[in-house]
């Protein structure tokens, strides 16, 4: 660990505007007012990962010019999303670091970073992060070997240290933490180890554990039945994107995770309960208010950890409160927020897996769409037609703007025997790679799932959206580009070569009054201005 | 989950599990099941590079007792585990270690049959390829020659016979993917044919038949075409007789150098 207290100080001497990490509950709770910040992993806890900054616009994101550029050490993945506060960036780099940045240079202020064991178990993913959650003045980041941890917002300091699970069985933290009032939620990974999901919550100043709630029902609880035997130990139902909440109803919403073996469903008959699935959890108790899930008894991994995004629209005339969910699985879903009631299910990529959803949004399963051993060609690949990478949703024009990847994959089915803290999944894919595969920013009706627009990319990307008030969408490509559409028409305005593949989702915030645009590529983040 | 599961299935910070996963007992001795089961993956996961029968295609072959990157059992299951940087080979991350101690078995059974020698005389091969042939032209073998097709110093270690003679007789009928042809007219009217070299959503770079480097922005292009089954490579039906061609399979499979 390495703490520059000096350095912090003399920003705030020099620079009276910076306070830093002063961020109760409320400027989180009302972040759509204060634009210049990005307080929380999807910008708001509507998860809309829209901006209301409006300097940047069609006519002229053309000067969009690098203004700083920030190196990591690491040489895997970078895919932060990172949280911004009066002037302080805060972003995390793999394998577990997290690092406080000066807006207005790109220095660094201060570096706190966990040693790692030497064997760490990321079965199914890869030794990354993808952000911190921040409240009042701490800063809260999950680890590879399951821990969730509370840093000094000022100087990187540990002030607490909670054991969320066991590494040696699978159990792992990608995903950025979600601070409310007063508590830390926090997902875990491992839906290809044969873990049993949960979500947490925390208490911010103490570590202690509030409540866990388990994804998949233990004996004599509803949901049990939809599992066989033992299965359900090992059962998978992860909870590894950061979700979303309503502060109104106290509802907090999170994806789940496939079931395990992902693609061998033999020894789980049933539908797996709550795997694939969005959980609406009362936040102060952790009980489940509701639940939807997306694909019964899934074969294919299409997790439904997508991230769950809260829209107020009108559906019939009438205002309706609801949750939208571009699934792994090719369709999207509007659901009723308060109550789960299913209200809109359509495709918005090509999938050859069902013939359609029913009246209370069930997939009718095409026959003959199973893995198997041979290879069995379906859509989406297991990769999904999107996948944790955020969509963004403009409360002003309404669009749904969502990254898809136009993949199709051979699906095998193999033996699945679970040794704990190993792969345990029977079975797997071969994508069709290339030229075979694409990938689009699709701009859908909010309130319908219709087509607004598409640009086409050369690959399936695996880069998240940006919205802005300005009328400009943000993402970046396999390739490196990093690059500006139009909101309305989707028509291409401004690109920038990285020099390294994004795998991340971009934020906007102001530094001197000045709207900026952040994205980590390779393995730099780099921050964009007008010039 | 499994979110990217290309290559990562488990990693480690500084050591790789796969490692430590390689078995250090020898892979268990072989019995009818073992080899019916890793025929069956092998069909499903290997045959499209490597044939059905492991006779190889865009793969080598690997019906053959030694092979280059496996000198033994555990070799070989490293390989199968792990893939081989720096080729078309992937790692089966999807198997689990019995199914590919399976895989392994079959492999090896293949190895005990007998080798069909190649019919042709490597050396007139090698005067096919330097003269008649011309092929020096658009191929570099030891660092000499055309880059306009691929290196071949070690194209016999690469692909095998039967599709080296496909490449010859009909060089559209399997073309790399990082050897497209892509026809483009320009919102100016020219016209470029070549190589692609990379393309992204906004730009495409290409390397034209006389050899000279292009790059364009795709808003400056009014047509893009892909020719999936064409090659810039002329076939050699009508210029080599079969026992020539023969004679140049045989030069070309005795290629094994370093790249």
């Amino acid at each position: 660990m390495k703490m520059n207290h000096l350095l912090v100080i003399s920003v705030c001497l020099l620079f009276p505007y910076v306070v830093v990490g002063q961020v109760p509950y409320k400027r989180i709770l009302n972040a759509s007012s204060e634009p210049g910040n990005w307080l929380t992993y999807s910008g708001n806890f509507q998860a809309h990962r829209f901006s209301p900054l409006k300097e940047i616009t069609p006519d002229n994101v053309s000067r969009l010019r690098p203004v700083w550029i920030y190196q990591i050490e690491a040489r895997t993945r970078f895919e932060t999303s990172p949280v911004v506060v009066d002037g302080i960036m805060y972003v995390t780099e793999p394998p577990t670091k997290v690092t406080a940045i000066d807006l207005r240079t790109g220095r660094s202020l201060w570096r706190w970073q966990r040693p790692m064991p030497m064997l760490i178990r990321t079965i199914g993913f890869g030794p990354t992060n993808r952000g911190v959650a921040i409240l009042d003045d701490t800063v809260f980041v999950g680890t590879l070997d399951c821990h969730l941890i509370a840093l000094d917002a000022k100087s990187g300091a540990v002030r607490w240290d909670t054991r969320v699970g066991d590494n040696a069985t699978g159990h792992s933290i990608t995903a950025a933490p979600l601070a409310i009032d007063g508590k830390i939620i926090v997902g875990i990974s491992g839906g290809e180890a044969g873990i049993r999901g949960f979500l947490d919550a925390y208490d911010a100043r103490t570590g202690k554990q509030l409540w866990r709630h388990w994804t998949i029902p233990g004996p004599g609880e509803p949901g049990h039945e939809t599992w066989h035997g033992d299965s359900w130990k090992t059962g998978g139902a992860p909870t590894w994107v950061t979700g979303s909440y309503d502060p109104d109803l106290n509802l907090i919403y999170w994806g789940t995770g496939n079931p395990g073996p992902d693609w061998n469903g033999d020894p789980r008959p049933g539908d797996n309960l709550y795997s694939c699935s969005l959980l609406a959890i009362d936040a102060s108790t952790g009980k489940l208010k509701w639940h939807f899930q997306f694909t019964p008894h899934d074969v294919h991994d299409w997790d439904a950890t997508e991230i769950p995004v809260l829209m107020d629209i009108v559906i019939g005339g009438q205002a309706r409160k609801v949750v939208a969910m571009a699934n792994r699985n090719a369709f999207y879903y509007l659901l009723d927020r308060a109550t789960g009631e299913f209200l809109l299910g359509v495709p918005y990529a090509k999938q050859t897996w069902a013939k359609g959803l029913d009246a209370r949004g069930r997939p009718v399963v095409l026959p003959g769409t199973e893995p198997t051993v041979e290879g069995n060609l379906v859509w989406p690949s297991l990769q999904g037609a999107t996948n944790w990478f955020s969509p963004s949703y403009n409360p002003i024009n309404k669009l749904f703007y969502v990254a898809v990847r136009e993949m199709g994959a051979y699906y095998y089915k193999g033996e699945a025997d679970y040794k704990p803290g190993t792969f345990f999944a029977g079975g797997g894919e071969r994508a069709l790679a290339g030229d075979k595969a694409s990938g689009a920013i699709r701009a859908l009706e909010g309130e319908t799932g219709k087509l607004k627009w598409e640009f086409r990319l050369q690959s399936p990307p695996w880069a998240g959206v940006l919205s802005t008030a300005g009328g400009v969408v943000f993402s970046g490509s396999d390739e490196g580009n990093f690059y500006a559409i139009d909101a309305l028409t989707g028509k291409p305005l401004w690109d920038f070569q990285t020099g390294g593949q994004i795998v991340a989702n971009p934020i906007s915030f102001q530094i001197d009054g000045r709207q900026q645009v952040a994205i980590a590529a390779g393995h730099s983040l780099f921050v964009f201005g007008l010039q | 989950m499994a979110f990217i599961c290309n290559l990562l299935a488990l990693t480690l910070i500084g050591f790789s599990v796969w490692t430590n996963s390689i078995p250090t007992e020898p892979v268990s001795t072989s019995n009818a099941s073992d080899l019916g089961r890793g025929q069956k993956l092998f069909v499903a996961h290997c045959a499209l590079c490597h044939g059905i029968g492991a006779t190889g295609g865009r793969g080598p072959a690997l019906n053959h007792p030694e092979l280059r990157r496996a000198a033994d059992d555990q070799a070989l299951f490293r390989v199968i585990r792990n893939g081989i940087e720096e080729t078309e080979m992937p790692g089966a991350w999807q198997l689990t270690d019995n199914e590919i101690k399976d895989v392994v078995e079959y492999v090896r059974s293949l190895g005990r049959n007998e080798v069909i020698k190649l019919q042709g005389d490597p050396a007139r091969g090698k005067t096919y390829y330097e003269g008649k042939g011309s092929c020096g032209t658009c191929h570099i073998v030891d660092g000499r020659g055309g880059n306009l097709g691929p290196d071949l110093t070690n194209i016999g270690a690469r692909r095998s016979a039967a599709y080296l003679r496909e490449a010859l007789v009909d060089p559209g009928a399997s073309v790399p993917e990082e050897f497209l042809i892509v026809s483009i007219v320009t919102r100016d009217g020219n016209r470029i044919r070549g190589i692609r070299i990379n393309e992204d959503s906004f730009t495409i770079q290409l390397r034209d038949s006389s050899g000279v480097f292009q790059s364009l922005r795709k808003s400056n292009i009014s047509e893009l075409k892909k020719e999936f089954n064409s090659s810039l490579m002329p076939g050699y039906r009508d210029s080599l007789n079969s026992s020539e061609i023969d004679d140049l399979v045989a030069f070309l499979a005795g290629l094994r150098g370093q790249r």
